[in-house]
């Protein structure tokens, strides 16, 4: 303790290996937890890829349910899933981009603007149960839209909302101020100035924040079971009105089932739906990527 | 300079305003999905709106298993019939079923005295219909050499709450066995099957130590007990079927004599003859009356109470007597209103047939 008082140890002298072996020892740190994450990752997509790549096939996509595991399939489930996801993101996309622009652009940057923010920041983080709840009460019964696919999208636009309001306004404000500033000199009013500059130079940062806000709806239950989503629907929903199942209710319907063979349907539920995931991505990606050269 | 040529483009008319709005965007891309996704539904799905025709049930996930399979044979012999089934639970189930929701309400007990209110009040009438038996399995390890039966007395000495953090250890149950840590594995506290072990042992609904490791699915509880020598746990009976070699049954005695001496073994036959007390439990379907107006609605409840009887097995139940599925089409057919069970009363007490046939 004592002899490691500072007059003791001489700074200039000590060599350059020893001055950046912090460095070193946290970027090895950085690489170890990286590791061990990307290994978690390995080992439950081995497990799942083992239980259920045997079960994958056109007749498991093609087929309704059953309650014997080897003909029983995902079909209602991952039209439900798309379809429901389809809508959610038709509603929460010009709701959420409409409200950052004006948020970001139009709002006078106050009190108020600052409350609205923290609120909207909050409403991120409420567990999604509870919008189940707003929505089987609201949706479902106040506007009598019933269990209908139109009720879950709403739902799950609820549940996206904050996310797609909050990365919209990051992007806008990444935009940088002599664009804006270039348009209005050119003598463009502020609406054609958003509209021609800064909302196409913010759309890869609006669209990655859609997925990841779109990414977490399609793993949602909870709600959707609150709303009054079904497990068992032996046809795809044919309207806004219908009544619907998504994957992740056939999942957990299939894990808690007695008999080991649906397990490995849940196994096999469980890669749709991360390739249907991985799909969204891809789409996302191209399209922003087309966006990004175009703005080049 | 490619910033003025865009701009330059962007005030042409209509072309440039579809492709600057990333909203629009966004929304081309989802309206294809969706397109697309609804150009290929099945031609019989086709055709009026969908409240009409469409059998809706929800409820239990216990009797889940047993819908879904008389759904898909009623479906199968019905071409064009649109059954459709949902797991909001028992509570869930009746709530929706008294706001006349949905036309049949899947019960693992039957409707509550507040539930009774609800449905009252809103003028929902309803026959109750048992369809099945659904039996509780208390499990050991297969390692487990001394528990070769069990008392409901030990049960409850074991599970009530102030058994909590005190009764710890094998031998404090019964002398003579070891002196080692107990690990309880059990259901949930939403489960049915929680719900009915604590109001069969306990005499109570929910009451229950809180220390034992639980698992909403009892997948989860097998595993844990298969794991484990020194590990006691209870699920429901088709678990412990399908996983019969990773785990040993206890036998549970009653003390009463009249419905079968000493302690009994949970099976097909000791569920449905009652003497496998008292933790075997009739499970219900509760058809809406005004539902059964409806002619699909009458024939898929038919159907459940005839060809449904041989499914029930096929999905891990076990099936009533004959007599009294005989009873139960008695019902039904006299359209009998109403429940058999006065609200919490405890259906361990009296067997079924004997309540069918008042």
């Amino acid at each position: 303790m004592t002899d490691a008082s500072p007059a003791a140890v001489p700074t200039p002298v000590r060599p350059p290996f020893l001055r950046h072996s912090g460095d070193r020892l946290l970027g090895l740190f950085g690489l170890l937890v990286m590791l061990l994450a990307l290994a978690a990752l390995a080992a439950l997509l081995f497990d799942i890829t083992r239980d259920g790549i045997g079960r994958l096939s056109w007749q498991f996509l093609t087929s309704y349910p059953s309650r014997r595991a080897a003909e029983a399939g995902i079909l209602p489930a991952l039209a439900g899933s798309v379809y429901v996801i389809g809508i959610t993101a038709l509603i929460a996309v010009p709701l959420g981009v409409g409200a950052a622009v004006y948020l970001e652009e139009y709002e006078a940057q106050g009190r108020l603007s600052r409350l609205i923010e923290i609120n909207i920041a909050n409403l991120a983080g409420v567990p999604s149960i509870i919008y189940g709840l707003l929505g089987l009460g609201l949706f479902v019964r106040i506007f009598g839209m019933g269990r209908s696919v139109l009720a879950g999208s709403c739902t799950l636009a609820l549940l996206v909302l904050p996310t797609v309001i909050i990365s919209t306004r990051e992007a806008l404000r990444a935009v940088p101020k002599s664009l804006r500033e270039g348009s209005y000199a050119l003598g463009a009013t502020k609406w054609q100035t958003i509209q021609h500059q800064v909302l196409p130079a913010a759309l890869p940062g609006v669209l990655t924040g859609l997925i990841l806000a779109l990414s977490r709806a399609i793993g949602e239950t909870a709600p959707l079971i609150t709303i009054g989503a079904l497990t068992y629907v032996p046809f795809l929903p044919d309207g806004l009105w219908s009544p619907f199942t998504v994957l992740p209710i056939q999942i957990f319907n299939w894990v808690s089932r007695p008999q080991a063979a649906f397990a490995e349907n849940a196994a096999a539920g469980i890669l749709v739906l991360l390739v249907l995931l991985l799909a969204m991505n891809a789409v996302a990606i191209v399209v922003r990527d087309r966006f990004q050269r175009r703005a080049q | 300079m490619s910033q003025t040529h865009r701009t330059r483009a962007g005030w042409a008319p209509h072309a440039g305003w579809t492709r600057s709005l990333p909203g629009t965007a966004g929304v081309l891309v989802w309206t294809m999905v969706v397109a697309a996704c609804g150009g290929g539904q099945t031609p019989g799905a086709a055709g009026g709106p969908a409240g009409d025709t469409v059998i809706r049930i929800d409820g239990s996930s216990t009797v889940f298993p047993v819908t879904e399979a008389v759904a898909e044979e009623f479906q199968k012999a019905n071409p064009g019939a649109r059954v459709t089934v949902g797991i909001s639970g028992t509570g869930g189930g009746f709530q929706k079923f008294c706001r006349d929701e949905i036309d049949l309400a899947d019960a693992s007990r039957p409707i509550s005295a507040s539930e009774k209110d609800a449905c009252q009040a809103t003028g929902v009438d309803y026959i109750e219909l048992p369809v099945a038996y659904d039996g509780l399995a208390v499990v050991v390890n297969p390692k487990n050499s001394w528990a070769a039966s069990m008392t409901v007395a030990e049960l409850k000495k074991l599970w009530e709450p102030a058994a909590q953090g005190k009764v710890m250890r094998w031998n404090q149950i019964r002398d003579g066995w070891p002196d080692r840590e107990i690990h309880l594995f059990g259901p949930g506290v939403d489960s049915g099957t929680f719900d009915y072990f604590t109001e069969a042992i306990m005499g109570k609904a929910d009451e229950s130590r809180g220390d034992y490791t639980s698992s909403e699915d009892d997948n989860v509880i097998v595993q844990g007990i298969s794991g484990d020598e020194f590990a006691l746990g209870y699920f429901g009976f088709a678990y412990y079927e399908e996983n019969a070699g990773k785990l040993k049954l206890v036998p549970v005695d009653d003390g009463n004599e009249a419905n079968g001496a000493g302690p009994i073994l949970p099976s097909p036959e000791t569920v449905k003859n009652g003497s496998y007390a008292p933790l075997s439990r009739p499970i219900f379907v509760y058809p809406k009356v005004k539902a059964l107006d409806r002619p699909e609605v009458r024939s898929f409840v038919d159907f459940y109470l005839t060809q449904g009887v041989p499914l029930v097995r096929e999905v891990g139940y076990i099936p009533l007597s004959d007599r009294e599925y005989e009873l139960v089409r008695g019902r039904f057919t006299a359209k009998q209103v109403g429940s058999m069970y006065q609200g919490t009363e405890s259906h361990s007490s009296v067997s079924l047939e004997q309540r069918l046939a008042q």
